[in-house]
């Protein structure tokens, strides 16, 4: 067949997303990577910008040329100035790529430079996001939008309602929080909202009410032909009226009869060829639960959270396939690349169903709703793939790694159950599992809940297991049972919950009895035509193995599991570079992982790839099936750490570092211990033996001291106490995360320098390392705080003090392999306060600053391969990295946008710089910092930090800004020769408030740094920090980041920050 | 609804046993099994009957969701069914879902299969059961409910047509314009096609001869088995193809056009049963995904100087599709009528209408 690609294009500048962020995860590295290696088999060179650095898209086998720079079209148009690409693709990038595009069309940046959009043309693309533009569209084909009218008066708002019919959704335009929002049933009732409504604002809307309607989702993908296929349907288990990145999702969908769905497809199939999309887009419909009636939500004309999904559920490689359309291909001209005996031009059909549970982290921050509505508070997710429905609901629950069992054994109390199911948290499943044990019927709940009876039947098949279980113990449980338990998805630690005994006896039993899933292919056909792929699940419904296994030589990797606060693209990054390390050195890998916004569950990365749960019990299953050399654990953050032990324990090979060692870094007693042993020195602390000893402890030390559990990630839970009321409090809160492990507290010194080292060690032996310093004192997570790498400000005999440490840990812990140590620092004291044998958080980020792929040489050495020894001048840059975090403040409403011991941030990026201050500048507009023009609003805390930042205070006075000020700031400053406005406390309700001041937009920046004790200015500093959020106004809160901040601006503006590429900096 | 869990099992014609749970009647019988990968539409696919004789595995596992809905009419014709009976011999899957929830539904799927007297069987590995399949082809089989073993029974060896086809002609009342239909087991949804475009519709039985009724067109339905078991269809279809009345033949209709043109048809392997299949119209970049349900095809190779190949298979390059270059006559191997399916050729019906002066 004659390819009738687009010859003319040679170079493409593909726009990446920039930091994970809620909303925007790490689906589009994966998007972004699959676009670059279809380019890349054009011979089409590609230029990337993005950066997070932490992502595959960013490796230096992927993309030509990358920069390391902020996705905004300031920047870019200095990339395609510079490098001229003939193409630019803007599908790929999420929403930040989409916008920025749209933006450079706009202003005439693409025609100057000579630049073709590249797959979905703008026009279309425009008329997907202006809601206006949208609805014409979809009116101009007659198909229906829900209906909305801006109405200014109560007697518009009943003329209206009449027009669209009872019930309405009166809503507040531009409200925050739904605030004054309703459902009106009537007329007396919508009068009454309305009158309400209009004291507060003078539009409302009008809507027609379609809360508990069936949400609905396909993946659409056209060619320039015109060929349309609908690669997935995906059914919300939630209803309207909850975000699909909230909702639990189902594939295919399971409620419809084939007349709605295929009635839904080819309203998709319309709407995509009026719009003229080419590529992948998404599409979202509300279906009547009642009869046929639909209205068309939105359009997405890009790759989406959805359809990484739809590509994981399908194995249909969505941004594969879109970039070669972009490209001017059909779709019969490519290969179905999991058959490769068919055309990518087809729908795959599923024999398996595939469930999407989204994880939150909403307890990491404070003052945070837990409700879920129109808005994503979620971080990341998992999805599970089953032959029953009940199978993937329990395994989803159980990969989420919140602590959940499944969706019954667990520890949970609702207090106000019909509230609960009325008004959905992210407890939602199980608040419907307790009522159905509690007697409610179905009708009752789906009543309540709206969830459609189907989805609550199979929760009830599952509670009704549960209940023949209880009544069995390990000799009585009949074979029967325990198979059909198995095929509705309980673990065997459910059931040894169940029937009173320990896991390990359930497992023992039912291999006796013969009782073990079986592997199967995900093929796109449904065994249709054979697969060439190894894309495979475990299930217990099925009797045989799609696939030989047992073959020689495997090594398997565990991957990091659902991104979350503290876990997200890095780790799988530093899998995705192990499995390739491995095949390189010839080993057949597999990989195990369960999140499907992830690269290294792309089934083309390895050679096997379970998508499964990352659980003590499915990855003895796989080793049992596969009988691999060993599994590496050090790769995918905590939840392979945790499972080393157990799994060392029943005659598992962990490969690298011993899992016993690794229990004496993570089991914080033995940690501390074996410091004492090596005389290195640490802040003194004790293992809570009692809330009494540890108040005793705390007033020997002195306050303030920190409290943490052993063996968890990103600070869960940790906290610094001031006062003994405080440490009662956190104690509490400890104990109850984390049962089986202590909790520790020790001397929290104030004042510190924070350092990490990122190392690799090789049987002992300090083999490579990075040393970084943190802007932020001690008291930030490290996973908040700002890294600099190489350590501007660190004495040499600091860092030869950390490397002594590192060689002694090393050794003594036997380490081979990955690990990473934090240090406090005040003067040339160093004092360690965490270890963790496995590859942190900064891998990819020293890595790449360094240029040496930690991840590959750990990989090598875990596998007892020759390394070369690292030339020492590598180490010694003529440039500065700097990793800043990226935080979701303004989607967690309410929430407190200031940092802790506990992390808050969802991403970060990392640029690289001639010297710190142009790569601080360039990281912070990275994470969507705004520079500031003119005004400052300073409230600098407590005197001691008043004083510390003085000297800043003055330059930005010589810089010419203009300074705000809340009444002490402003007295200090004066006090001291320079001049502020004075604003009034927030509660003071008072003009000129700082508050006002801020919603309008008359504050550039706004520099509040916290005063910690006092109850009333502690409300006070949260209302500014969060009107700053709430209103896009850029925000620091950290002394240091402040002063350092102030530097770096007097030094640079972003008119002397330099376009180079990566390799630019050697 | 009571289910067994006395086991019951799907024994194929080269030994193989797969067991499973019985649903719907108790009854035990014997068919050729093929496979389906469509993942919705069970109630339109079991009262196909192009199915006749057949025991249906579902490859998607999660079957009985949403019900069986009622028996209402419109236009005389059964509005959610494709026929007036469930044309399967037994219906094979993985997971049955009694408790079902849809707004239109009246019974579960049990339910359905006891009043018609069809056995179910669920539970079973129906991804190893595909592949056998595929490997070997589609095989003889059959669904024991009870320690009672019954003989092999080739459905192929029989005139499936008769079982399907009307016994007298029935008139389906529109507009002026008529279309006759030849009914070898046709889907009520090739009828709504017509009604829907205001085309009366004379359904006449499949050996019955319609070269004498006054038409504006003719279409040869769909319908179970091999095609050249129906000698008397062919036979007049040889003679309507002398005329210039446009003539539609969809899926074994489309293989009766071919034998009647004088081409030839085999036994595929395994069949293509569907809503997935590509199609690629020939001499162009268009590919439709298109619903289908066939053990036989057209051998293209065959087809006389004034025919040509309309529609090729992307995945395996069998034919489906035949045109002739000059007069109004079609055939599709797929279905442009879905029900269940993708309803991407459905445009072909217009195009054949529009053949009609």
């Amino acid at each position: 067949m004659i390819n009738r690609r687009n010859r003319k294009i040679k170079k493409i500048l593909l726009l990446g997303s920039g930091a994970i962020r809620i909303g925007q995860a790490g689906e589009f590295d994966y998007s972004g990577s699959q676009a670059i290696k279809a380019l890349k088999e054009e011979g089409i060179k590609t230029i990337l910008v993005n950066p997070n650095i932490a992502t595959i898209q960013t490796s230096d086998y992927l993309a030509d040329k990358v920069y390391f720079l902020p996705i905004d079209t300031f920047f870019v148009e200095k990339v395609i100035k510079k490098e001229k690409p003939d193409g630019i693709l803007l599908g790929f990038g999420g929403q930040t790529a989409l916008n920025v595009g749209v933006d450079l069309a706009k202003k005439g940046i693409l025609k100057k430079y000579n630049v073709e959009v590249l797959g979905t043309p703008i026009d279309s693309i425009l008329s997907t996001e202006d809601r206006d533009l949208f609805v014409k569209k979809i009116k101009e084909i007659n198909l229906k939008v829900p209906i909305s009218k801006a109405v200014i008066s109560v007697d518009e708002a009943v003329k209206v309602a009449k027009k669209i019919g009872y019930p309405v959704m009166c809503r507040i335009a531009y409200a925050l929080g739904g605030l004054g929002s309703g459902v009106a049933y009537n007329k007396k009732q919508l009068i009454e909202l309305t009158k309400k409504a209009f004291s507060y604002t003078n539009q409302i809307l009008i809507e027609e009410y379609l809360s508990g309607w069936k949400e609905l989702e396909y993946e659409v993908v056209r060619d320039r032909y015109n060929n349309c296929i609908v690669v997935c349907s995906m059914e919300n288990f939630d209803p309207m009226g909850i975000h699909t990145g909230e909702s639990i999702v189902v594939a295919p969908v399971q409620t419809l009869t084939s007349s709605e769905n295929f009635k839904l497809r080819s309203i998709a199939i319309q709407v995509i060829r009026h719009l003229k999309v080419i590529g992948e887009c998404n599409i979202q419909f509300a279906l009547d639960p009642k009869s046929e009636d639909y209205r068309i939500i939105e359009v997405n004309a890009r790759l989406s959270r959805s359809s990484a999904l739809a590509s994981k559920a399908t194995g249909y490689p969505l941004a594969f396939i879109a970039s070669k359309l972009a490209l001017g291909y059909s779709l019969i001209e490519i290969e179905n690349i999991i058959t490769k005996e068919t055309s990518a031009c087809f729908e795959p059909a599923l024999d398996y169903v595939v469930l999407k549970f989204p994880r939150w982290d909403l307890q990491k921050f404070r003052k945070v709703s837990s409700s879920l509505g129109s808005e994503m508070k979620s971080v990341g997710e998992v999805m599970a793939i089953g032959r029953t429905y009940e199978e993937a609901l329990q395994k989803a629950i159980r990969m989420l790694d919140v602590g959940m069992k499944g969706l019954v054994c667990n520890d949970l109390i609702f207090n106000d159950l019909e509230k609960e199911l009325k008004e959905p948290t992210d407890k939602r499943m199980f608040a419907i599992t307790e009522a159905i044990k509690k007697g409610y019927s179905i009708e009752k709940i789906n009543e309540l809940t709206k969830v459609d009876s189907w989805f609550l039947y199979k929760i009830k098949n599952i509670v009704e297991i549960e209940k023949k279980l209880q009544s069995n113990s390990l000799i009585k449980i009949s074979s029967s049972l325990l198979k059909d338990a198995k095929q509705k998805g309980f673990s065997d630690l459910q059931i040894a919950i169940l029937t009173n005994c320990k896991e390990l006896d359930i497992r023992s039993k039912r291999k006796k009895l013969g009782i073990v899933p079986c592997v199967k292919q995900i093929d796109t056909l449904a065994a249709e035509y054979p697969a060439k792929t190894n894309y495979l699940y475990l299930t217990y419904n099925g009797n045989f193995d799609d696939i030989f296994s047992k073959e020689k030589n495997q090594v398997i990797v565990l991957g990091g599991g659902a991104y979350r606060i503290g876990s997200s693209v890095e780790f799988d990054w530093c899998c995705v570079n192990s499995i390739s390390t491995l095949r390189n050195l010839k080993y057949k890998t597999i990989m195990i992982n369960c999140n499907p916004e992830t690269v290294s569950t792309d089934y083309d990365i390895c050679d096997k790839l379970y998508f499964d749960e990352l659980t003590f019990e499915r990855v003895l299953d796989i080793c049992d099936k596969e009988n691999p050399l060993g599994v590496i654990i050090s790769m995918g953050g905590q939840i392979p750490n945790n499972l080393a032990l157990p799994l060392h324990n029943s005659n598992v090979k962990i490969l690298g570092t011993s899992p016993i060692n690794i229990d004496n870094a993570e089991d914080r007693h033995k940690f501390s211990k074996l410091l004492d042993e090596l005389n290195i020195d640490q802040p003194e602390w004790k293992e809570l033996s009692s809330i009494e000893a540890a108040e005793e402890f705390a007033k020997k030390v002195g306050y303030p001291v920190l409290v943490r559990p052993s063996y968890v990630l990103s600070g869960a839970a940790m906290s610094i106490a001031l006062s003994s009321h405080e440490l009662k409090k956190y104690l509490k809160k400890a104990s109850e995360i984390n049962k089986e492990h202590p909790v520790v507290i020790s001397k929290f010194i104030t004042g510190a320098k924070e350092i990490e080292i990122d190392a690799v060690a090789k049987k002992g032996i300090l083999y490579c390392y990075a040393i970084s310093e943190h802007v932020e004192n001690a008291g930030v997570h490290s996973g908040d705080a700002t890294m600099v790498l190489p350590p501007q400000r660190t004495y040499l005999e600091t860092m030869r003090r950390i490397k002594i440490i590192a060689k002694k840990t090393a050794k003594s812990l036997d380490i081979t392999g990955p690990f990473n140590i934090q240090f406090i620092a005040k003067d040339n004291d160093v004092k360690v306060i965490e270890c963790n044998l496995r590859a942190s958080r900064s891998f990819p980020f020293v890595s790449k600053v360094f240029k040496i792929n930690f991840v590959d040489l750990a990989t090598k050495i875990i596998m007892g391969k020759r390394v070369n020894n690292i030339d020492r001048s590598s180490f010694d840059l003529d440039y500065v990295g700097i990793k800043a975090p990226q935080f979701s403040f303004t989607r967690l409403k309410g929430s407190d946008p200031v940092l802790g011991v506990e992390m808050a941030s969802t991403g970060e990026v990392a640029c690289l710089g001639d010297d710190f201050n142009e790569a601080f500048i360039k990281s912070l507009i990275s994470v969507g910092f705004k520079l500031p023009q003119k005004t400052i609003l300073l409230s600098t805390g407590p005197i001691d930090s008043k004083m510390e930042f003085l000297e800043s205070s003055k330059k930005l006075s010589e810089l010419g800004f203009k300074f705000y000020a809340t009444k002490g700031t402003a007295d200090f400053l004066k006090e001291n020769g320079l001049d502020a406005d004075i604003l009034h406390w927030p509660l003071d309700k008072i003009e000129p408030n700082t508050l006002s001041y801020i919603s309008n937009k008359k504050i550039d920046l706004v520099i509040n740094i916290p005063k910690n004790i006092e109850k009333e200015e502690l409300d006070n500093d949260y209302l500014i920090r969060r009107k700053a959020v709430d209103f896009d106004v850029p925000l620091i809160t950290n002394l240091q980041l402040a002063k350092r901040f102030v530097e770096s601006i007097s030094k640079v503006s972003s008119d002397d920050i330099k376009v180079k590429s990566w390799d630019e900096y050697n | 609804m009571d289910i067994t869990t006395s086991k019951s099992r799907l024994i194929l014609e080269d030994g193989s046993i797969f067991y499973g749970y019985s649903f719907g009647s108790k009854k035990s019988v014997s068919g050729e099994v093929v496979f389906n990968t469509g993942m919705v539409g069970y109630p339109e696919s079991l009262t196909d009957a192009s199915y006749r004789g057949q025991i249906l595995v579902l490859t998607y596992p999660l079957i009985g969701n949403y019900g069986i809905p009622g028996y209402d009419k419109e236009d005389n014709l059964l509005r959610y069914f494709e026929s007036d009976r469930i044309q399967v011999k037994g219906l094979v899957i993985a997971d049955y879902s009694d408790r079902y929830s849809h707004w239109n539904a009246k019974k579960s799927l049990s339910e359905w299969l006891i009043e018609h007297d069809i056995p179910g069987l669920f539970g079973v590995d129906t991804r190893e059961l595909t592949k056998k399949l595929r490997k070997k082809g589609t095989m003889l089989g059959k669904v024991l409910c009870n320690s009672n073993n019954i003989s092999l029974d080739n459905p192929n060896k029989k005139n499936l047509m008769k079982e399907v086809s009307i016994k007298k002609p029935i008139i389906y009342k529109k507009g002026n314009k008529k279309i006759i239909l030849v009914d070898c087991g046709t889907k009520n949804n090739i009828i709504r096609a017509f009604l829907r475009r205001n085309f009366s519709v004379i359904r006449v039985p499949w050996d019955y001869n319609f070269l004498d009724e006054k038409a504006d067109g003719i279409i040869i339905s769909n319908g179970p088995g091999n095609p050249k078991k129906c000698r008397q269809t062919i036979k007049n279809v040889k003679e309507a193809l002398s005329k210039d009345t446009p003539i539609l033949g969809i899926c074994l209709g489309s293989q009766i056009l071919a034998l009647s043109t004088g081409a030839n048809t085999y036994k595929l392997k395994y069949g293509h049963r569907g809503h997935n299949q590509p199609c690629i119209e020939t001499g162009t970049k268009r590919c439709y995904i298109t619903s289908q349900n066939h053990g036989y095809a057209v051998e293209a190779e065959t087809l006389p100087e004034d025919w040509r190949e309309w529609f090729y298979n992307s995945n395996d390059g069998t034919n489906e599709g035949i045109i002739h270059i000059s007069k109004p006559f079609f055939g599709t191997q797929f279905h442009p009528e879905a029900s269940p399916g993708p309803d991407d050729t459905e445009f072909l019906f217009d195009m054949f209408v529009r053949s009609i002066k």
